[in-house]
């Protein structure tokens, strides 16, 4: 039997490590940063025969979308990648992916919006694309972006929805850490092959996105928002039985970390929330009873195992790398909100927003942070 | 020689009690299409009168699987399709006779907003067919101007006549080092069915633009939709010619005018058969205007004769 091998990588070399794990057949990609290692990673893997693909070099991203919504009808399995305006630039197509119910897997890097330009990660890129009908993901680490990769996959194709893979630019794109990659028969284990009902085949001629009536197209509209919602348990059976097989274990619709007794709560996303767990740590040493809730799903929101999770009349610090304007905050505080509101009175949600543009959200910085919200 | 009307064959891929206009050119051309690709293939049609004939979900009034994508990604979802393709047939997925793919947009999808992807997919050589069905306008949101409309043509978003000269798409194709290029137009269907079978049979991306006279567009009576076709190129207003890897012949009756031994008739006559040009024609400055389309005309004439001379 074979072992799992521990090498030393980055966090885009994880995802297209991860791709090729998943036999993905195409690959559209075009380079953004700091999304473009994972792009080079694809090209050279399929070059050099490590990867028995196509990689389609387009012109842009709104095509990267389209080959990849396109392969993904004719029956192939598709991933791509990309970053902050190049999401954007995708985003018309990221709802034909979702509409037409293609099972596409995407990696977004996170990193801040022009203008004026950053090149370095916030999050308001994917939360800008929370209302296309996509599900996602967002990772704290290199190998969490790996294993969410393959689980992505599987959810994605069980039930027809398109998957993205969020994590942070350069704190987890371009950081090295230990990376344990699974035997590839554990993985085809995880992963059967992708096997869609439906294809574009000249043998059943059938016409695919047409124009609809009001009343075809209402249904295909509460279809999606129904399994968007149903996609949760799908989520923790692939989490669970990822952990099965490989071992390893990053969470399912939510992380967390010394919660249970927690009376001060933060939430965050993405590579601030595993920095968070030393935050944690420099708080319990100071007295105050503190814990960490990572909503590693994001969309749908896991609203049950977040009301469940949370402790008795905890006060939620929470902490967005995005704003929500129109709103004092950010986004995941009104997300919270919405959820808790009728459901747990008891709960406080405090807000702050920091670490736009990539400003560096260090342990004692957002330690800091949280003891100064305690009196907001 | 070129392949008679007669001699088409019987097959229709599309369907009677589609939603087309009576005399629309576009589906007649698409008729033409499906007798030269038959049915082992794959169709991609960006929004246009295409698919607001093709029929309400779920029917379909074309013979092959017809996806609908995004306005300005024909030419990077034909290339998604066709490597698609490609591999699930190397890894076994996909056995038997692989089927054509093909784009099938009009002259706004191909001028204007898909212009980008399908120069891209032309750069790369990705495996399709590309249709261009050129009337020369957005016919299907009630006729505004496109990159394709001619010279001092009426349209909504150009009341008073276009002041600028169409581009030269089929051209510009041709200068991305693709297998084939070919023009065509739908009073000359067998010219249309060889170019057609032509580039079925040919690897890389295939670029064909067939001129749709749309009565509703250029505003003439509904049953001169092939003389209309006719005129147009016995005029030079529109030249038929394809390019085999670069090197470009002209097809007749385009040749003869070419090579000098028929002279171009006059445009006026094809002119005042459209209503598209009647306010242009009725102003004072109604022959200055006729000889700038005249101008227009004979340049193209000109370019392409000395274009077609430069071989490798």
């Amino acid at each position: 039997m074979k072992t799992a091998q521990v090498i030393m990588d980055t966090g885009a070399r994880a995802a297209a490590l991860a791709v090729k794990s998943a036999r993905v057949d195409v690959v559209p990609g075009y380079p953004i940063t700091p999304q473009t290692s994972i792009m080079e990673a694809m090209a050279a893997m399929v070059e050099n025969g490590e990867m028995h693909a196509r990689f389609i070099p387009v012109e842009g991203e709104h095509s990267a979308m389209a080959a990849a919504v396109a392969a993904s009808a004719a029956g192939a399995r598709v991933f791509t990648a990309t970053s902050a305006n190049g999401l954007l630039y995708m985003h018309e197509v990221l709802h034909m992916a979702s509409g037409g119910r293609l099972p596409v897997v995407m990696c977004n890097v996170n990193r801040g919006i022009f203008a004026p330009w950053t090149l370095w990660a916030d999050h308001q890129d994917s939360f800008a694309q929370r209302d296309t009908g996509w599900i996602q993901y967002h990772c704290s680490s290199n190998q969490e972006v790996y294993n969410t990769i393959l689980q992505a996959f599987r959810v994605a194709e069980q039930i027809n929805i398109p998957v993205m893979v969020n994590f942070d630019g350069f704190a987890i794109s371009h950081c090295l850490m230990p990376l344990t990659l699974p035997p590839q028969e554990d993985i085809d284990r995880f992963l059967p092959p992708h096997e869609p009902e439906w294809r574009l085949d000249p043998a059943q001629p059938s016409s695919f996105s047409n124009v609809t009536n009001a009343s075809e197209y209402a249904p295909f509209r509460q279809m999606l928002s129904d399994d968007i919602m149903a996609s949760i348990p799908l989520v923790k059976q692939a989490a669970q039985e990822y952990k099965d097989i490989t071992g390893m274990w990053d969470g399912d619709t939510i992380d967390t970390y010394r919660l249970e007794d927690a009376e001060v709560v933060a939430l965050a996303v993405n590579s601030m929330a595993a920095e968070l767990r030393l935050s944690i740590d420099i708080l319990r040493q100071q007295g105050i009873k503190a814990g960490l809730l990572r909503p590693r799903l994001v969309l749908p929101f896991p609203a049950e195992d977040i009301i469940n999770a949370l402790p008795q009349n905890a006060q939620v610090m929470v902490l967005d790398r995005n704003y929500n304007f129109g709103h004092p905050g950010g986004i995941l505080a009104s997300e919270l909100k919405s959820v808790l509101f009728g459901r747990r009175n008891d709960i406080t949600v405090k807000n702050r927003v920091m670490g736009i543009g990539g400003i560096d959200l260090t342990r004692t910085y957002m330690a800091t942070e949280i003891r100064a919200m305690l009196d907001d | 020689m070129t392949t008679s009307i007669k001699q088409l064959p019987d097959i229709e891929q599309v369907l009677s009690g589609n939603g087309a206009c009576g005399g629309c050119p576009a589906t007649m051309a698409l008729r033409i299409v499906g007798k030269a690709l038959g049915s082992n293939a794959i169709m991609l049609l960006t929004p246009s009168c295409s698919v607001a004939s093709m029929g309400m979900t779920p029917k379909l009034g074309y013979n092959w699987p017809a996806i609908n994508i995004c306005f300005a990604t024909a030419g990077s979802s034909g290339s998604g399709i066709a490597h698609a393709l490609e591999i699930m047939q190397e890894k076994g997925r996909l056995q038997g006779e692989p089927p054509t793919v093909f784009c099938w947009v009009g002259d706004g999808g191909t001028y204007d907003i898909g212009f980008q992807a399908l120069s891209a997919a032309a750069e790369r050589n990705d495996n399709m067919i590309f249709f261009c069905y050129n009337n020369e306008a957005y016919s299907n949101t009630g006729v505004q101007r496109s990159g394709a409309t001619p010279r001092g043509s009426f349209t909504t978003t150009t009341p008073a006549g276009k002041r600028q000269p169409k581009k030269n798409m089929a051209l510009l194709m041709l200068e991305h080092n693709i297998p084939y290029v070919a023009t065509a137009t739908v009073a000359y269907p067998g010219d249309l069915y060889d170019k057609v079978v032509k580039a079925k049979s040919i690897p890389g991306l295939k670029y064909i633009e067939i001129l749709a006279p749309c009565y509703l567009g250029w505003q003439f009576d509904m049953p001169e939709t092939v003389q209309m076709s006719r005129m147009a190129v016995r005029s030079g207003a529109w030249l038929l010619w394809e390019a085999d890897n670069g090197k470009i012949s002209f097809n007749n009756p385009s040749s003869l005018i070419i090579s000098g031994k028929k002279d171009a008739a006059p445009v006026d006559e094809y002119l005042m058969k459209q209503g598209r040009f009647k306010r242009l024609l009725k102003g004072p400055d109604a022959d200055q205007r006729i000889a700038e389309i005249q101008g227009d005309i004979d340049r193209e004439i000109a370019f392409m004769r000395e274009r077609a001379k430069i071989t490798f």
